[in-house]
């Protein structure tokens, strides 16, 4: 009954967007104010009937209803509960029923929050939100259905993807969704810009913290999935250019560029036309992402559904929603005049090398993730394309942003002087040289991306200090800490999301630089010394979980004859699924994560194991982390919040009313 | 090869897949035995170094290296019986290729119609970076233009500025 209501609701909240995709956009065009005013009700009206039905759906998991189809295939009584309710998104229909929840959200969050937005505006944005709406919920209620019932409900389900059974991952998928998703407010903003014909510096306030959000979604969604990888596949791999990895690496590539772009279109009125291609193309590649993922149409290691018809639905999806929106830029994008001048040393200048490095470089991942199809349907070359191609075409992009970053955040705008912006820098610069030799002295005989880490680390973290710093204005140092509390959040931001940039680009590099393994048999009792730390493989045992048998190592790890850790890596079983995963036993640590790896027992005794010295392993989530954090800051300035925008605008209302 | 890819498209469709998760399907630990590993450290070094750039063909966009397939572990077997018989990296890889086929190498190489992927990237940023400096180079004439006055300016503010 709950579900039909479901059902019902989803099917109802359809029939709302089509009529919000459209009455709201005749109303824009004649000016008539009712039909712009209804686009409100209606965004508020369909997100709560998809939060209904998502509810619904949720109930059928927690109740475990194995009447419904989709419960019956991924879920089981003796699954922990918090697993029942991520089972809701970890499938194909149940996830499309998030993605079509999270686009209600941001269209009614618009909607709400929107109150200082011109009304034509506001309408053409709801309305082309609302009609991205319809397409996806008609893909759901016609490809995707996860309301079906079963005639003859079996007694209990076939378990949840006994790899989705984690915290993690559980988690992954909303964020990612939030992501984006996100990215279809700003394109939703620059069709609604292209229609309105208007593109000026308030759009670029209007838009960026909607960009800034799918971001920090996004950087949040991604980490969580390659932190995952790294405990759960046993051996610590962290991202492995997988088709469906890069899925979300391209759209978080020109959401970067894309919150970059529209700060030149807010703060100096240049780059709009590229600004709105950015925002369509964020989102057109957010689609893609979907596309490679749901279609099957590339080997993934895991994408969802291998449907053709699905794959061809999206594809649909996706060149209404391109082809019209890069038609409507076509036409209208060259009326769309820059007004800032500016030199070509300058803020706006570095910001558009940042555009071309980012944009490049998720070209690159494109190409690169699509060659093996190209290649098979014109040249007849069954080929792959896999890391080592990835690390050698995509890391040189983030060298050079790394590199110009810091210069390119301290130019000033409109002119600048390369000598004088310098002057700060230089000690950091040459701070962060000689940190660079000195550890290229000490690891004799090594690769030289373990130095190059810490050099570009260094300089791009010191120089969000010295950004953050220089905004501190001049004099006496108490004075100067004193003013660093009022330097506006968005500087704060600015300098954070920099800083967990270098961070992350130092863990990288740290990691696959310095890793150290050892691969062994061990019999029980034994004790190995690997890279520092003496391992002593105390006991296997059997050991039952809810819904698994485990075969758990207890391992001590010592150094210097002191204990630093028991570990228990496992091997587990789900039954239901009948299915192995691999459980690492890691110490988390400051500077490495010892990692160990139970294998299978040997025939001569013993069973293998594996111990891996991860360095820095944690600095690579943390830098993740402190990127967020510094979009959550920016976002928190109060430029953006909501209530200064509507006073402004209640003071122009009023001006206009008077003028007429 | 049709049989592979036949193979390979069988068991995608047969496996219960992920969502957005990144990380190669393989679920239980990877890479090589205790027993596989050579004696000789160089030559280890190499059979690595090789497995990392080679696929393994029944696991979904998994190196050799770090699938536990047997699939995956007979090639292990078969790159380091080959090292150990003498063969060059080079030799190794074109061996393989020739009995799996072109889709084993994760490093594509760079004959015939794949120098289109791998200029790709340098090609790209060229574009890009001259449209930028194109358009920089406009954007900053325009500046000049704005901050210079004309001639007959000059000549008004230096009539202003004598009065």
């Amino acid at each position: 009954m709950f579900i039909e209501l479901g059902h019902f609701a989803l099917i109802l909240a359809f029939m709302i967007a089509i009529a919000q995709a459209l009455i709201p956009l005749v109303g824009a065009h004649k000016g008539w104010r009712s039909w712009m005013a209804v686009a409100q009700p209606m965004a508020s009206a369909q997100f709560f009937l998809v939060t209904f039905s998502f509810a619904a759906l949720t109930w059928a998991f927690v109740t475990s209803d194995f009447s419904v189809d989709l419960v019956v295939n991924n879920s089981h009584t003796d699954k922990p509960m918090i697993y029942k309710i991520s089972g809701v998104w970890g499938n194909h229909e149940g996830s499309m029923l998030l993605w079509v929840l999270i686009l209600t959200l941001f269209g009614a969050s618009a909607a709400w929050f929107g109150s200082n937005l011109p009304d034509s505006l506001r309408a053409r944005v709801l309305a082309v939100q609302s009609s991205i709406t319809v397409a996806f919920m008609a893909f759901t209620l016609f490809t995707s259905n996860p309301f079906l019932r079963l005639g003859l409900p079996p007694f209990n389900g076939t378990d949840l993807n006994p790899l989705l059974q984690d915290p993690g991952l559980a988690l992954h998928p909303p964020f990612l969704y939030l992501g984006y998703v996100g990215l279809s407010m700003a394109f939703s903003f620059a069709v609604a810009a292209l229609i309105e014909g208007r593109v000026d510096a308030a759009w670029g306030r209007w838009v960026r913290p909607w960009t800034l959000a799918a971001w920090v979604f996004l950087t949040i969604g991604i980490a969580l999935g390659s932190w995952w990888a790294y405990y759960e596949l046993g051996w610590g791999g962290f991202w492995f250019w997988d088709p469906v990895e890069n899925a979300s690496l391209m759209p978080w590539l020109f959401a970067a560029a894309l919150l970059h772009s529209a700060i030149v279109v807010e703060k100096r009125e240049a780059l709009k036309s590229w600004t709105i291609l950015l925002a369509i193309l964020a989102f057109g590649f957010s689609l893609i992402g979907t596309f490679i993922v749901r279609s099957g149409l590339l080997t993934s290691v895991h994408a969802f559904a291998m449907d053709p018809e699905r794959g061809i639905f999206i594809l649909m999806i996706l060149g209404v929603f391109m082809g019209g929106a890069l038609t409507l830029f076509a036409l209208r994008a060259p009326a769309m005049e820059a007004r800032g001048v500016f030199a070509t040393v300058s803020r706006e200048s570095a910001l558009v090398m940042n555009n071309v490095l980012l944009a490049v470089s998720s070209f690159v991942v494109f190409v690169g993730t699509m060659w093996p199809l190209v290649a098979e349907m014109l040249f007849d070359r069954v080929l792959s394309v896999g890391p080592p191609f990835f690390n050698m075409a995509f890391s040189p992009f983030f060298v050079g942003l790394a590199a110009i970053l810091p210069i390119g955040a301290m130019l000033p705008w409109k002119r600048g002087d390369l000598r004088r912006t310098m002057q700060p820098l230089w000690p950091i610069l040459l701070l962060s040289m000689a940190m660079g030799a000195l550890v290229w002295a000490m690891q004799t005989g090594r690769s030289a991306l373990g130095p190059v880490g810490v050099l570009l680390g260094l300089w791009v973290v010191l120089g969000a200090g010295a950004d953050l710093w220089s905004r501190t204005g001049r004099g006496a140092l108490a004075g100067r800490l004193g003013r660093l509390r009022r330097v506006p959040r968005a500087d704060w931001g600015k300098a954070t999301a920099h800083a967990g940039l270098g961070i992350t680009v130092f863990a990288v590099a740290g990691l696959i630089a310095w890793e150290s393994e050892d691969i062994r048999v061990a019999q029980i009792g034994e004790t190995f010394s690997h890279d520092g730390y003496e391992i002593t493989l105390a006991d296997v045992r059997n050991v039952e979980g809810p819904n698994y048998h485990s075969t758990m190592g207890f391992m001590e790890v010592h150094r210097n004859g002191r204990h630093v850790a028991t570990l228990t890596p496992e091997k587990r079983i789900y039954p239901a699924a009948g299915m192995p995963t691999t459980e690492a036993g890691i110490d988390y640590g400051l500077f490495r994560d010892v990692y160990l790896v139970l294998g299978d027992p040997q025939a001569g005794g013993g069973w293998a194991v594996r111990t891996y010295i991860k360095p820095f392993a944690n600095w690579l989530w943390a830098g993740s982390a402190i990127m967020a954090l510094g979009g959550l800051l920016s976002l928190s300035d109060r430029r953006y919040r909501v209530a200064a925008g509507a006073a402004r605008r209640r003071r122009e209302g009023a001006a206009t009313v008077a003028a007429q | 090869m049709a049989a592979i890819r036949a193979g390979l498209v069988a068991l995608v469709l047969g496996l219960l897949v992920l969502p957005l998760g990144p990380g190669p399907g393989g679920v239980a630990q990877a890479g090589p035995q205790p027993d596989e590993i050579l004696d000789d450290p160089a030559l280890e070094a190499r059979a690595r170094a090789l497995s990392k750039d080679l696929r393994c063909l029944v696991c979904r966009n998994e190196s050799i290296d770090d699938s536990n397939a047997e699939l995956a572990r007979d090639m292990r077997l078969l790159v380091r019986e080959r090292l150990l018989d003498g063969d060059s990296d080079d030799e190794v890889l074109d061996f393989i290729v020739a009995r799996y086929g072109e889709f084993v190498l994760l490093r594509p190489r760079t004959s015939g119609t794949n120098i289109i992927l791998w200029t790709s990237a340098p090609a790209m940023f060229l574009i890009a970076l001259g449209g930028a400096l194109f358009y920089l180079r406009r954007r900053s004439n325009m500046a000049d233009e704005v901050t210079r006055l004309s001639p007959e300016e000059e000549e008004r503010l230096r009539k202003l500025l004598r009065d």
